[in-house]
C-alpha cells in the first residue's frame, strides 16, 4: 500500500516541506484570531447591544453596572460555546478516524442517544426538572452508552465496523425508549422537544465547572492520540506492521471521544452536526494528516458554533433561535457547497 | 448443494437460479402472509386463525366481515406494503450508494417527510390526508434536491450520502424548530406521527400503496442486473456494458418514490429500511443487491413488529415504529454479540 500510494497520502508519514507547514501553522493563528474575534462578538451582541467598550469594561474592570452583569451572563454563555465546540470538533475527528468512516459522529456511536435515553428518564422517573440536574444524567448515560458499544464492539478487537453497528444497534433500541416515554408523558416530551435540539442558553458557571475537568482532559487525550491514528488510517495490516498498538489506541480514542461528547451534550443538549462538518472541512485543506486536522477543529468548531449562536440571538431577537437549529441550517449548505466543490478527501 | 442452478427452456433461453435466494424468499413471503393473517385475528375482538381465513375468503359472519375488510385488512395491508416499500427501498439505497450503513433515514429522506407532515400538523393543524400530503411532498422534494445537489456530471455514491447527510442535518433542524414553537397537543400528534404507526389507516392509503409497488416494483427487479454490476464500481461496469447513471437515476427515483410514499402513509418506521436488507442478506448468504427478499423481509419485520406491540402493549397503545426500533436495536445487538463468539465479525 505504501509504494503505490499517491504522493498525497505518501506525505502524511514523510514530514511536510517547511513551506506548507509554515502555511498551516500561520492559518492555525488565523484561525485562532478569528476564534478571539467570533467570542468577543458573542458577549457584545444579543438582545441588548454592548459596544466593545463596554465589552472591555466588563471583562477587565468589572464595576456591577447594567453593562457588566450582561457581560458576565454572556460570559458564561460564550465561555461554555468554546468548551463544547472544543469537545465536538476533536469527538468528530477522533471518531472518524478511530472508525475510518467519514459519516461517524457522537450520534453514530449512539452517544447522543445514550444521553437522550437518561434524560428523559431522568424527568419521567427521577422527577429531574432543572437543567443543570440532567448534566450528570446525560453525562452518565453517554458514557454507558460508549461503555457498551465499545464491549459490543469487541473491545480489545473492535474493528470500526463493529463499533458503528454497536452503536447504531444501541441508538436505535434507546430512541425506541425515547419515544415510548414521550408518546405516553406528555410532560416529558414538553421538555424534551426543547433539550434535543441543543442549545447554550442554559449556561450557569456551575454547569461550565461541572464539564470543564472532563472536556479538558478528553482534549489532551486526544491531540496526544493523532499520531497513533494517524496509523491506524493506513489499515490494520499496514498498522502493525508499522509497530502501532492498535487497541489501545482504539481503546483511548473511543474514551476521549465518549468524554468529549459526554461532557458537551450534558451541558447543552445533542448539538448536531458540528462533529461531523468540521473535521471534513478541516480535511479539505489539511489533508489526512490528523496533527493538523486535530487542532484545526479544535479551533473552528467552537467558531462554528458561537457564529452560530450569535446569529441565532440576531434573527429571532428579541427571542432566540437554539444553536443547534442554526449550526445545522447554516452549516448544512456549507458542508454540501464543500462536497460538491472538489473531492473531499478520503479518509 | 450448489447453491446456484441453471434452468434451460427449449427455446434456448437459460435462467440461472439461486435456489438458496428463491427458497427465502417463498419462505419470508409465507412468514409476512402467516403474521398478517395472525395480525387480522389481533386486537379487542380477537378472531381465530381459521375464521380469518374464512372471512377473507367471503364465508364470514357479517360482524367478522366488517371487522376483517373494514378495519383490520386494510391496516394489515398498508403494514406489508409500507414494509415491502421499506425493504425494497432501503436495498436500492445500500446497493446505489455502496454503502450499508446508508438508509433513506440516513439520506434525509425521512426527516423531509416528517418536515412536510410537520408543516403540516404544527402550522395549518392538518386533516390526516393532508398530513398523508403534506409528507409525501417533502419527501419527494428532499428526494429531488439530495439528487440535483449531488448531480455533477453523474452522481457519485459517496457524494450522494454526504449531500443527503447535508440536507438531512439542515431538515432535522426545522422540524426541531418547529416542534418547539408547536403548541403541546400538535406536539404529541407530531411525535406519534414521527415514530411511524399503523393505528387507523384504511383503503384510502392501501390504493396508492400498491399501485405504485405494482408499477416500480417490477420495474426495479428488470434493472437489477445493472446493479449487480455497479457493485465493482463505475469505470467496471461500464466498461461491461451497464449504462451507469440512467440505471442509478432510475433505481434513485424508484428508491424515492417507494420510500415517500411508504413514509406518508405510516410514517418514518425506523430501522426498517436499514435491517431489511441486512438480514435478507444475511438468510440468502448471497452477494449482490438481494432486492426480492429484502422486500419480502421488510414486509415480514413490519407486520411482525406490529403484532408483537399489539400483543405486548396493548391494541394501539403504542405505534409500530417503537417497537421496529427497539426489536431491531436489539435484534442487532444480538447479532454482533453471537457472530463475535463465532468470530465471523
Amino acid at each position: 500500500m505504501l509504494v503505490d500510494s499517491p504522493p498525497e497520502q505518501r506525505a502524511e508519514t514523510a514530514p511536510a516541506p517547511p513551506t506548507r507547514r509554515a502555511i498551516r501553522a500561520f492559518g492555525l493563528l488565523l484561525a485562532l484570531a478569528v476564534l478571539v474575534l467570533v467570542a468577543l462578538a458573542s458577549i457584545a451582541i444579543g438582545a441588548k447591544e454592548l459596544s466593545l467598550e463596554q465589552v472591555w469594561h466588563g471583562l477587565f474592570q468589572d464595576t456591577g453596572s447594567y453593562g457588566d452583569v450582561v457581560v458576565d451572563e454572556r460570559l458564561s454563555r460564550t465561555a461554555l460555546g468554546l468548551l463544547a465546540g472544543v469537545a465536538l470538533g476533536l469527538a468528530g475527528a477522533v471518531l472518524q478516524a478511530l472508525t475510518r468512516n467519514p459519516l461517524a459522529d457522537p450520534g453514530l456511536l449512539g452517544l447522543n442517544a445514550g444521553a437522550s435515553a437518561a434524560v428523559v428518564t431522568a424527568i419521567t422517573y427521577f422527577g429531574v426538572t432543572s437543567l443543570s440536574g440532567y448534566v450528570w444524567f446525560a453525562f452518565a448515560g453517554a458514557a454507558a452508552v460508549g461503555a457498551l458499544v465499545w464491549f459490543l464492539g469487541g473491545s480489545r478487537s473492535a474493528t470500526p465496523v463493529r463499533l458503528a453497528l454497536a452503536g447504531t444497534a444501541i441508538s436505535a433500541a434507546l430512541y425506541g425508549y425515547l419515544q415510548a416515554v414521550m408518546i405516553t408523558d406528555e410532560a416529558a416530551l414538553n421538555k424534551m422537544r426543547f433539550w434535543t435540539v441543543g442549545s447554550l442558553a442554559s449556561a450557569t458557571d456551575s454547569t461550565i465547572l461541572q464539564v470543564l475537568p472532563f472536556i479538558a482532559v478528553g482534549s489532551v487525550l486526544s491531540l496526544v492520540l493523532a499520531r497513533p491514528l494517524n496509523a491506524v488510517a493506513l489499515g490494520d495490516d499496514t498498522a502493525k506492521a508499522l509497530g502501532a498498538d492498535l487497541n489501545r489506541t482504539r481503546a483511548l480514542s473511543m474514551l476521549a471521544a465518549t468524554v468529549l461528547c459526554g461532557a458537551a451534550t450534558a451541558a447543552c443538549g445533542p448539538i448536531a452536526f458540528v462533529g461531523l462538518m468540521v473535521p471534513h472541512v478541516v480535511r479539505s485543506f489539511t489533508g489526512p494528516d490528523l496533527r493538523w486536522i486535530l487542532p484545526y477543529a479544535a479551533i473552528l468548531s467552537p467558531v462554528l458554533l458561537l457564529g452560530a449562536d450569535v446569529l441565532g440571538r440576531v434573527v429571532a431577537r428579541p427571542s432566540e433561535l437554539q444553536v443547534g437549529i442554526v449550526t445545522a441550517i447554516i452549516g448544512g449548505p456549507v458542508f454540501i457547497f464543500l462536497v460538491r466543490r472538489r473531492r473531499t478527501a478520503q479518509l | 448443494m450448489k447453491s446456484t442452478r441453471v434452468v434451460r427452456s427449449p427455446g434456448g433461453l437459460s435462467v440461472r437460479l439461486d435456489v438458496r435466494a428463491a427458497l427465502v424468499v417463498v419462505l419470508l413471503l409465507l412468514a409476512a402472509l402467516a403474521a398478517s393473517v395472525v395480525l387480522i385475528g389481533t386486537g379487542d375482538f380477537p378472531i381465530s386463525a381459521g375464521d380469518v381465513l374464512k372471512t377473507l375468503a367471503g364465508n364470514g359472519n357479517a360482524g367478522q366481515e366488517f371487522i376483517v375488510n373494514e378495519l383490520r385488512l386494510p391496516r394489515v395491508l398498508v403494514g406489508l406494503l409500507v414494509g415491502a416499500s421499506l425493504g425494497l427501498g432501503g436495498a436500492l439505497f445500500q446497493a446505489v450508494t455502496r454503502n450499508p450503513l446508508s438508509s433513506p433515514d440516513v439520506l434525509g429522506l425521512g426527516q423531509g417527510a416528517t418536515a412536510g407532515a410537520l408543516v403540516m400538523i404544527v402550522l395549518f393543524s392538518g386533516s390526516a390526508t393532508e398530513v398523508t400530503v403534506g409528507a409525501l411532498v417533502g419527501g419527494l422534494a428532499t428526494g429531488l434536491a439530495i439528487y440535483l445537489l449531488a448531480w455533477k456530471q453523474g452522481v457519485h455514491g459517496y457524494r450522494l450520502v454526504l449531500v443527503g447527510i447535508g440536507v438531512s442535518a439542515i431538515v432535522t433542524a426545522v422540524n426541531g424548530y418547529l416542534l418547539t414553537v408547536s403548541d403541546i397537543v400538535d406536539a404529541t400528534r407530531a411525535v406519534v406521527w414521527m415514530t411511524g404507526s399503523l393505528s387507523g389507516r384504511d383503503w384510502e392509503q392501501v390504493w396508492p400503496l400498491l399501485g405504485l409497488c405494482a408499477v416500480l416494483v417490477p420495474l426495479v427487479l428488470v434493472n437489477a442486473r445493472g446493479l449487480r454490476m455497479m457493485e465493482m464500481g463505475d469505470d467496471v461496469s461500464g466498461a461491461l456494458g451497464v449504462r451507469v447513471e440512467r440505471v442509478r437515476a432510475l433505481l434513485m427515483v424508484a428508491a424515492v418514490l417507494l420510500t415517500a410514499t411508504a413514509t406518508a402513509a405510516a410514517g418514518p418506521v425506523s430501522f426498517v429500511a436499514l435491517t431489511a436488507p441486512q438480514l435478507a442478506r444475511r438468510l440468502t448468504r448471497s452477494p449482490g443487491p438481494n432486492l426480492l427478499s429484502s422486500l419480502c423481509m421488510g414486509a415480514a419485520l413490519l407486520v411482525t413488529a406490529d403484532w408483537a406491540s399489539q400483543r405486548t402493549f396493548g391494541a394501539d397503545q403504542l405505534p409500530v415504529g417503537v417497537v421496529t426500533g427497539v426489536l431491531g436495536g436489539v435484534y442487532l445487538l444480538w447479532l454482533l454479540v453471537t457472530e463475535r463468539r463465532a468470530g465471523r465479525i
